[in-house]
């Protein structure tokens, strides 16, 4: 039954197919357009602006689904909206989030919860999954990587933990940005403290995104900042485990 | 047809103590005993044995050759004889160590020459080695013995040379074995030569009856040879102390009865796959019953097959260095195919299927035996799972649609080369390599001039005059266009097998077919994307068109955009659809050799890149001499909504149409299939599952590792197609910068270079 008005438009980048890197399974990634931070390692600065992205409605996203639903649905996976910031066109978001759901869709929800004031419960009640990026779990340093406040990120992940929620974290480990042993503690802490955190993905900071920039016309802040090597990986890793934490 | 066996050969009770079945005993069937004897297995891998000390041992023999051989081309080879079932003396690797004993020669990886296929291809091969044929070779074969590749230039056309020469239609067997035949080795372990002679006698002897018309006369020849092949096989298997004129009756016996009967073919025939069949569920039922009597364990078990596949490994033909750059290596096929379920519904998987595909592990990886798993997603789960490690781990196993196999060729079906499928012992084929559409579609626009030369090959027609290419114009000249080709091509391919039937008839692999046999001739196009891309942009987009002082078109201007080929978008698919329905119904039209049924593949393994360098600009904007995307993949770069929505373009071709196989190869990393070993292979797992249960045929799955991330650093432009996911991010690493391509090496495979 379609309770939603396919006719919401919203704004978006593009829509690839990915399999085990963007939640469960393989799964149309739907990138939406415009997002209120900008992390100075964002591999996606084309994302940023909402008015880049092309209009599409609803209806139209899920007939480009739609075409993908056999496939997705035996390979065993589903939808992730991501992008930019999803929370951004929570109307758009929400939207495609039910359709999917009526449609049978495994749903994930990439987002940095920045805007997870902007998610209402029915939203979430169509979320299966949210992916919640957590940039850095201290205040100063996570205004100097983003632009923005932690406050409402922690404050959504503790939300998402009453709704009953199910998370993966993603931690973007970058070389003296985000990998201060003490920081990474007390996320860890925090973390443990809720009951709904299935797995912490740690992912090594990367520059594939460095050509976008120069196309953009854009400095890359963190073009000379190298990617973590696989010792200090292993060692965030494990200090995610240390506090019983599933994690990559 | 069914072979009847004769009475008066005994029945063989020691052999073929406690098998089950009627009907195989009675008549030449072997797939009856298959079905009446075979144990599916239902479990996973926890069963299986690493290598022993003696498998080690004579693998790291053999295997020390291969650096000197790497250098020198060719290890050796014997330039005096040219090879037949039993001109070699027996050779061994470890006599005292081999379980499974023969080789192609008196030594190993020591070449053969057979000079039936072609004296010239045999000189020009030598010389590229060093070597000279012995004077014996060239008085027989260039005085007294006239070869397939004379005969063929006897036949030809002068259309069918110019189309030849221009590269429009190419790779054609006409100085080279055909190949693809696969015998049904299994017979000779099942009933032995003295049972399987007596049957074609029996088949022989019907023909009597019939009146001496060319066919029934040619018919009775091959039979004749065929009897005398199964003869000369007894005599060289008795060479290595094997005595097969009676069936097998042990394990051992069993897989060295069935390797004797593939390595009288590899002895005999150059082919340009030489592939093996579906041999692993066989040989399980007699595993099966020497583990039950307790006669062999699970390590001895293993050790057989280990062997076998030493031996698979080592096959080697005497080819010229132009024809191993055309398919990037010194290629085999020594295809064998694994797995699938039973008309009945049962699996027939085994626990020989999975130790086949340990090989990988206790040998490690190597692209021969070209290991197939016929996949459906009703397979055991265990066996799923196991494969999907093995292809993370080595990247050497293929997939092909057991769903979409089993309706047309049955459950006893194997996989010839990479995509052709036969019902095994009961049809062949004649291999007709493949045409370019992509050249077509420009001789279609210079009305039958070559786009590189000038040269008036195709049929003079009115060359598209306009300032812009119109759709409709041109697919009425393309159409023009393909029925000349369609023409031609199949005259040329009735032209080669008539001569290769004539002059290099192969006796041995036939004897282990049923008489009659069915043939299919197996055509194939090649420039699908280039082809179906170039129609969209005339479609959908403007296309200006270039031409050169002589009026020749040779180069596209195009404004505005239009959708290509592998982005699941039934715009641009539709046309890449038709044109294999199009060429497919053309090709039907003309009368084949022996009546053999057209079918045709979307197929390329390496020879993409020798096409695309054979093909000027195109209107797709494909520069001349860029390569085309191999089979039946969309072009390099232009699929931009990840694998799967590529992959669903490929499946829309309708495997009716291409029955000889639609090919599409894949590139991942491992951390494109998720965290760790077991996710990755539950999601390679899904992958398969779902490709081809919307209706994907098959899937090359390349697993990268290390080394070929390395080696597109240093080649870029052998891997233009190569794709690394990141979460969120995907990129076309032959694109990244250095520093960016060690990056994702460091992260991908976990360590600094």
């Amino acid at each position: 039954m379609n309770t939603t008005n396919g006719l919401v438009t919203g704004r978006v980048h593009s829509w690839d197919l990915s399999t085990g890197v963007d939640g469960p399974g393989t799964r149309f990634v739907l990138f939406v357009s415009g997002c209120p931070l900008r992390c100075l390692y964002c591999a996606n600065p084309d994302t940023w602006r909402m008015r880049d992205g092309r209009p599409f409605t609803a209806d139209e996203v899920m007939a480009e689904i739609d075409q993908y639903r056999p496939f997705i649905t035996t390979a065993g996976g589903g939808v992730t909206l991501t992008g930019g910031e999803p929370l951004l066109q929570p109307a758009f978001t929400g939207t495609v989030l039910r359709r999917c759901r009526e449609a049978g869709l495994h749903t994930a929800l990439d987002t940095s919860g920045f805007l997870g004031a902007r998610a209402d419960d029915a939203l979430l009640a169509d979320t299966d999954l949210v992916l919640l990026d957590i940039k850095s779990f201290d205040v100063a340093t996570y205004r100097k990587l983003t632009g923005g406040e932690l406050a409402p990120t922690l404050g959504f992940a503790t939300r998402l933990d009453h709704l009953g929620i199910p998370v993966w974290i993603r931690y973007v480990l970058v070389p003296g940005r985000t990998d201060d042993a003490a920081a990474i503690d007390g996320l860890g802490a925090f973390l443990a403290g809720l009951g709904n955190v299935d797995r912490v993905d740690v992912l090594p900071f990367h520059k594939l995104g460095a050509h976008k920039y120069e196309a953009l016309g854009l400095p890359f802040p963190l073009r000379d900042t190298p990617g973590p090597g696989p010792d200090l990986v292993e060692r965030v890793r494990r200090q995610f485990h240390a506090h019983g934490l599933r994690a990559h | 047809m069914t072979t009847v066996a004769p009475t008066d050969v005994a029945t063989p009770r020691t052999e073929w103590r406690g098998l089950a079945g009627e009907r195989w005993r009675e008549h030449v069937d072997v797939r009856d005993f298959i079905q009446a004897n075979c144990t599916p297995y239902e479990g996973d891998a926890v069963f299986l044995t690493g290598p022993t000390h003696r498998t080690r041992a004579v693998w790291e023999k053999v295997s020390a050759l291969f650096p000197e051989e790497r250098r020198k081309g060719i290890l050796d080879v014997d330039a005096a004889t040219p090879s037949t079932i039993t001109a070699h003396a027996p050779g061994y690797i470890d006599q005292d160590l081999e379980l499974i004993v023969g080789l192609q020669t008196d030594a190993p990886l020591k070449r053969a020459i057979m000079p039936n296929g072609g004296l010239r291809m045999v000189e020009t091969s030598l010389q590229a080695y060093g070597y000279r044929p012995g004077p014996f070779v060239t008085k027989v074969f260039g005085t007294y013995r006239k070869t397939h590749n004379d005969g063929v230039f006897d036949g030809y056309t002068q259309v069918m040379r110019a189309a030849r020469r221009a590269g429009i239609i190419t790779g054609l067997p006409d100085a080279y074995g055909r190949g693809r035949i696969i015998g049904d080795y299994r017979r000779l372990a099942l009933y032995g030569t003295n049972r399987l002679i007596a049957a074609k006698r029996a088949e022989r002897a019907l023909l009597d009856a019939r009146p001496s018309t060319e066919e029934v006369i040619r018919d009775r020849e091959e039979l004749a040879e065929q009897i005398r092949a199964l003869a000369d096989l007894a005599r060289m298997a008795a060479g290595y102390g094997c005595d097969v004129t009676r069936p097998a009756a042990s394990a051992h016996e069993a897989v060295q009865w069935l390797y004797l009967g593939y390595l009288a073919a590899v002895k005999e025939q150059n082919g340009a796959a030489m592939s093996l069949g579906r041999t692993s569920t066989f040989l399980d039922v007699y595993l099966q019953r020497d583990l039950d009597a307790g006669a062999i364990d699970e390590s001895r078990a293993q050790e057989l097959i280990d062997d076998f596949v030493i031996k698979l490994r080592l096959v080697r033909f005497l080819r010229t260095p132009e024809y191993d750059a055309l398919f990037s290596g010194d290629p085999t096929w020594v295809t064998e195919s694994i797995g699938g379920i039973g008309a009945d519904g049962r699996t027939l998987v085994t626990r020989t299927s999975f130790r086949f595909l340990q090989t990988l592990y206790n040998l490690g990886p190597a692209p021969e035996p070209n290991l197939t798993v016929l996949w459906s997603p009703r397979l055991p789960s265990g066996f799923k799972e196991f494969c999907a490690r093995v292809s993370i781990d080595t990247s050497a196993v293929q997939y092909e649609s057991d769903e979409l196999v089993r309706p047309l060729t049955g459950d006893d079906t194997a996989i010839a080369c990479c995509v052709s499928a036969m019902a095994v012992g009961k049809q062949m084929q004649f291999f007709g390599a493949r045409v370019n559409l992509a050249k077509a579609l420009l001789y279609a626009i210079n009305g039958g001039r070559d786009e590189m030369t000038g040269e008036q090959v195709g049929p003079e027609t009115p060359a598209l005059s306009g300032e812009h290419l119109e759709y409709e114009e041109l697919s009425a000249a393309y159409d023009r266009m393909l029925d000349w080709l369609a023409e031609t091509y199949v005259g040329a391919l009735n032209v080669i097998h008539f001569m290769h039937d004539k002059y290099a008839y192969e006796r041995i692999e036939m004897a282990l077919h049923d008489y009659p046999v069915h043939r299919f001739m197996a055509c194939g196009i090649a420039g699908l994307s280039v082809a179906a891309d170039s129609l969209s942009a005339v479609k959908y987009a403007r296309v200006k068109v270039i031409r050169d002082d002589s009026g020749l078109a040779v180069d596209y201007e195009t404004e505005g955009e239009f959708p290509a080929y592998g982005n699941n978008n039934d715009r641009v698919d539709a046309l890449a659809v038709g044109l294999v329905e199009t060429f497919m119904a053309k090709v039907r039209k003309h009368s084949t050799y022996r009546d053999a049924e057209h079918t045709q593949s979307v197929l390329t393994i390496t020879s993409n890149v020798v096409y695309g360098k054979h093909t000027g600009n195109t209107p797709d904007g494909r520069r001349a001499g860029q390569p085309f995307a191999p089979g039946a993949n969309p072009m390099n770069g232009r699929d931009r909504h990840g694998a799967a929505a590529s992959a669903l373009s490929v499946a829309k071709i309708p495997y009716e149409l291409a029955r000889d196989g639609i090919s599409l190869t894949t590139s991942i990393t491992p951390e494109g299939l998720g965290h760790d070993p077991a996710e990755r292979a539950g999601n390679l797992v899904g992958v398969l599952d779902a490709y081809m249960a919307c209706g994907g045929f098959h899937m090359n799955v390349n697993v990268l590792d290390r080394a070929t991330l390395e080696d597109a650093m240093n080649h870029p432009e052998k891997y233009p197609e190569l794709t690394v996911r990141v979460s969120g991010y995907a990129v076309n690493f032959v694109r990244l910068t250095r520093e960016q391509q060690l990056d994702v090496l460091s992260r991908t495979f976990h360590g600094a270079l």
